[in-house]
């Protein structure tokens, strides 16, 4: 995917690259205007993700190039042990659900799977669950209470399924209860929002104590197109309902409504995955460290107060 | 979640001051018998939208009703502008026009023998929309009814989380839902009735998940717009299709009650709690 903000970028990598081709074959000045180029792109790059729009965060967040949940599991984690099923209907492809460890911390991963390739995403249904993927990520947050492990929620979803047979099954029904259960669970509740927070769909995962947030993700009520189109009658205004819908990671923090922000390398997630896969680690391990000294009701007790607080009056 | 997609033009369809146009089968009927009929078309019985303070009136006991909080109005966290101009300016206009402080009125008050805190949520406050004001009052009358041990009743009306509030009113869904786990856990009866319409993040949160849930005939009960759904799976929905007779054949709902007999179907299944 090709952004308007980052085609500037794209010409000096072009150009580099030829010049690299040059230096290869033994032009010296090439190699050394190359590596000219390589600080300026440097520089630009840093200000350019200095200065987006919330709109071009939108883009960001929905990049393919994002790590998924499917690489946390295999490459962030040193082991994943999936399980399957809401033990009602069947297993949902488009939540994925596991126990997880990184180095001696044992958790219960769940998230919103969007594939890596078009087939993953068609098999995954682009991230967007139906209800038997929010109750078996229910079932599996039971089953970490049961087992004394935390959970770590993984929001990357442009919101739960709209379809004939999701209703039928109630997906209304299903994201409530867990919006219930998850507030009384006593286990610690961590949520990372790592692409797309969509609505009512996202929110069904993340009831956490903690909720952060990676820089260049966005968590909203609806999309900003969705908005647009009511609000302005007009689709194209999109950027304008992102801005004023205060959707990225430094608003909701303002907001007070997450905790934290895990940053990512200049470039993004999606130029930089490993890297970034990097500062989620360490933001799950900081994390866990400090809410598995919490006892069971004092969690559930902070996490009522915590949503409690949000909109309060005054 | 948008409580604007469907627009009701209710002026349309009051043709003089009387004569009520039923929506549903057209059917001219005397404005007096329409308001005796409690809104319901004597003809098809279609049940009409109802405001909060006629519905507190149809179902607790007269003089009895003693409101909480109403002096919790719209907040504006985001300072947000749309094409039409501020939120601030269209939510105080709604308060003014309406009389009521928010999309909904919560209280105590008599159901027979047994007093409940009741909230009660009205369509045409911007849609019964879900917002920063709405999950407060529904919150505080949640820890009164846990305070003072009471069954706790939730009529729903709305289109959704009310979007000029951004994130703070999806973050409604949670509080609400936290408030009702406790209630839980205090082991206090929550009895929700979805009115027409329950939809969006409001069927997705303490809408569906009452110990009994009650809806009038023919609501409007779902979580996507019928429209979305069309468009996502390309084909036609069947006519029933998020209709309270749907969720009940589906299992959703445990009974569809008629207006008139709502307050005695309630008074008698609160009869069952024992203790
Ligand atoms: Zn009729």
């Amino acid at each position: 995917m090709d952004f308007d903000f980052e085609a500037p970028l794209e010409e000096l990598k072009e150009k580099i690259k030829l010049l690299d081709e040059k230096a290869a074959a033994g032009d010296a000045t090439a190699s050394s205007k190359a590596a000219q180029l390589r600080k300026k792109l440097e520089a630009q790059t840093a200000r350019i993700y200095s200065t987006l729009e919330p709109w071009d965060k939108v883009q960001l967040a929905r990049h393919p190039g994002r790590p998924t949940i499917t690489r946390y599991s295999k490459e962030m984690c040193d082991d994943f042990i999936e399980i399957h099923g809401d033990r009602v209907f069947g297993d949902d492809p488009a939540m994925l659900c596991g126990f997880a460890r990184i180095g001696d911390q044992r958790f219960m991963l769940i998230g919103h799977r969007k594939g890596d390739t078009v087939e993953q995403n068609i098999e995954y249904n682009f991230g967007m669950a139906n209800p038997e993927g929010y109750r078996k990520a229910m079932r599996a947050m039971h089953l970490a209470e049961k087992w004394h492990l935390p959970v770590v929620t993984m929001v990357d979803t442009s919101g739960a399924f709209p379809g004939l047979e999701a209703e039928a099954r109630g997906q209304a029904e299903a994201i409530g209860r867990n919006l219930m259960e998850m507030a009384a669970l006593e286990t610690p509740i961590l949520t990372i929002v790592t692409g797309e927070g969509g609505s009512g769909g996202a929110l069904g995962i993340a009831v956490g104590d903690r909720i952060l947030m990676l820089e260049n993700a966005v968590y909203s009520v609806i999309s900003p197109e969705g908005c647009a189109s009511i609000l302005w009658r007009d689709g194209t205004k999109a950027p304008e309902a992102a801005k004023a819908l205060h959707i990225t990671s430094s608003d909701l923090a303002e907001l007070k409504v997450i905790d934290g922000i895990i940053p990512e390398p200049v470039g993004g997630a999606h130029s930089h995955p490993e890297a970034t896969m990097e500062n989620v680690k360490a933001a799950i391990i900081s994390n866990l460290k400090e809410l598995e000294k919490v006892s069971a009701s004092h969690l559930t007790e902070n996490r009522y107060k915590k949503f409690a607080a949000i909109g309060r009056f005054n | 979640m948008g409580w604007f997609e469907k627009k009701v033009d209710t002026e349309a369809i009051v043709p003089d001051a009387i004569w009520q146009v039923c929506p549903s089968c057209k059917a001219h009927i005397m404005k007096d018998e329409w308001v005796k009929n409690i809104k319901v078309c004597p003809k098809c019985n279609y049940h009409d939208r109802m405001g909060c303070r006629e519905r507190i009136k149809l179902l607790i006991d007269d003089g009895t009703f003693r409101e909480f909080n109403d002096h919790i109005v719209p907040s504006d966290p985001l300072n947000f502008s749309d094409a039409k101009g501020p939120y601030a300016e269209k939510a105080a206009a709604t308060v003014k026009k309406l009389g009521i402080s928010e999309s909904v009125i919560t209280g105590s008050g008599n159901i027979g023998n047994t007093r409940v805190v009741i909230a009660v949520m009205d369509f045409r406050f911007l849609g019964g929309s879900l917002a920063s004001g709405t999950g407060e009052k529904i919150l505080l009358a949640v820890e009164h009814a846990i305070r003072f041990k009471r069954p706790f009743i939730m009529l729903s009306a709305s289109g959704g989380a009310r979007m000029h509030e951004g994130i703070i009113s999806l973050m409604q869904m949670a509080k609400t839902c936290a408030a009702v786990s406790k209630l839980e856990k205090a082991g206090l009866p929550y009895i929700s009735i979805l009115t027409d319409p329950t939809t969006g993040g409001v069927s997705a949160s303490f809408a569906l998940i009452g110990d009994v849930n009650i809806a009038e005939p023919g609501t409007l009960i779902g979580f996507a717009g019928r429209r979305v759904i069309e468009q996502t799976i390309k084909q036609k929905l069947p006519k029933d299709f998020q209709t309270a007779e749907y969720l009940k054949t589906h299992g959703f709902v445990d009974h569809i009650v008629e207006r008139k007999n709502m307050k005695s179907f309630l008074e008698n299944l609160l009869s069952y709690r024992l203790k």
